[in-house]
């Protein structure tokens, strides 16, 4: 606790870099999971093969993925938005697929009686009642990804790793205890704040 | 190129290859084991009660956002380093999903179904063997599913607290920017992970009661 006093700024640091670092890897993962997800959920063997690729990207384990692209792209930020953007995908686009499936037929039969056409349809009726759905698989990628953000710090690319790594390497423990609390307590508030914003949409569904 | 180099230095060095990749192997069966022996019976015990098993799962879901790393690099100051430290860490990473998908199985068991089985005249612990653990055992199993794919990513982790394993090639790798030693950890260590995600997605199936089987 006194090292954390002392070098709060230091933690501050780090915190922001991990921030940047997740919430572009996931910002980059939703746009990428919206259009996937969106032409999955219309046509079963575009789900199926987008499930199977996106799964095996989210097995390859982290530290291997982040090895695998230093031949291709080196040490950095680039590489880490890579790998964290891989490992979302398969979460995201699961749920936006089931979450556009979920929708009755009635109601979509009824926005096409209505004279609505299909790009009408996409935006007024399937993604709002899908929304909810949508939200979830956001909220347990963005849980994920900042915990895989640790182990970028390895690779150069700044954030709470950075603080973990050090205290390994310098065998000092408050260091590590810094950069794990400080990791878990961003995870934490981001997961309770989407689990909010999840429970709003799904009560104004309802 | 790289992955003839990559090959080359595996044909050179198989001692150092096979040691890793067992150690790899060990580790993760192991603490996978342990976390399977711990979590299941006290996922059967707390299943019984609605308070108890909400705190379990509260606890196991914080427990889920602390980074793999962290609670291997949190063992050390305690344990130190080498294989048993790794150990203990990496058991502690795959108790939360079995836990968590044990107990929420268990509730979800249809209460009809334990009506009938009582009717039958069974008691609680052939309740709890013939009925209730069969129609839980997919979802339980999908929790083991995930915890064993994260501990053997996770065991690659293991190397920066001298656990051994596959990881470090990457670690000495990336130290001495060999490019060809990365591949000779990560390609070997994302095929365990991708066939222990088969492994156990096969076993789940197999373990399907007939009955529950989609047709």
């Amino acid at each position: 606790m006194k090292w954390l006093r002392n070098n709060w700024d230091q933690v501050a640091i780090a915190l922001g870099e991990h921030i940047v670092i997740s919430f572009t890897s996931v910002a980059i993962a939703f746009a990428m999971s919206l259009a996937i997800g969106i032409w999955a959920a219309r046509n079963e063997r575009v789900f199926r093969w987008a499930i199977a690729v996106s799964g095996f990207l989210y097995t390859i384990p982290t530290l291997a993925f982040l090895a695998l692209l230093i031949p291709i792209v080196g040490l950095g930020r680039v590489n880490a938005i890579i790998c964290m953007v891989a490992f979302s995908l398969m979460i995201m686009i699961r749920n936006v697929a089931t979450g556009i499936r979920e929708v009755p037929v009635e109601v979509v039969d009824a926005a096409r009686g209505m004279g609505m056409h299909p790009f009408e349809i996409l935006t007024k009726i399937e993604l709002p009642l899908a929304l909810p759905v949508i939200v979830a698989g956001l909220r347990i990628a963005t849980v994920t990804v900042i915990s895989v953000a640790v182990v970028a710090a390895y690779i150069n690319a700044g954030g709470l790793g950075t603080l973990i790594f050090n205290g390994i390497s310098n065998d000092f423990a408050p260091k590590i205890w810094a950069g794990a609390l400080t990791s878990c307590a961003l995870a934490v508030a981001a997961d309770l704040s989407l689990a909010k914003v999840e429970g709003w949409l799904r009560h104004r569904a309802a | 190129m790289l992955l003839v180099e990559a090959w080359q230095f595996i044909v050179a060095h198989p001692g150092r290859f096979f040691d890793a990749l067992a150690t790899h192997v060990a580790l993760s069966a192991a603490a996978l084991g342990l976390a399977i022996a711990i979590a299941l019976p006290v996922g059967v015990l707390l299943a019984d009660t609605r308070r108890a098993a909400l705190v379990a799962i509260t606890a196991a879901n914080i427990g889920r956002t602390l980074p793999s790393l962290a609670v291997l690099a949190l063992v050390m100051p305690v344990l130190g380093t080498g294989f048993v430290p790794s150990l203990f860490a990496l058991t502690l990473l795959a108790l939360p999903p079995i836990l968590i998908n044990t107990v929420t199985a268990l509730q979800q068991v249809d209460a009809d179904m334990v009506d009938a089985a009582r009717g039958m005249g069974m008691t609680r612990a052939q309740i709890m063997r013939k009925v209730e653990l069969p129609v839980a055992m997919p979802v339980i199993f999908a929790g083991i599913r995930t915890a064993a794919v994260q501990v053997v990513s996770g065991a690659v982790l293991a190397a920066y607290i001298g656990g051994g394993g596959l990881g470090d090639f990457i670690t000495s790798g990336i130290a001495m920017m060999a490019l060809p030693q990365l591949l000779v950890g990560a390609i070997p260590a994302t095929l365990l992970a991708i066939g222990a995600d088969r492994l156990f997605g096969h076993l789940q199936k197999i373990l399907t009661p007939a009955g529950m089987r989609p047709r």
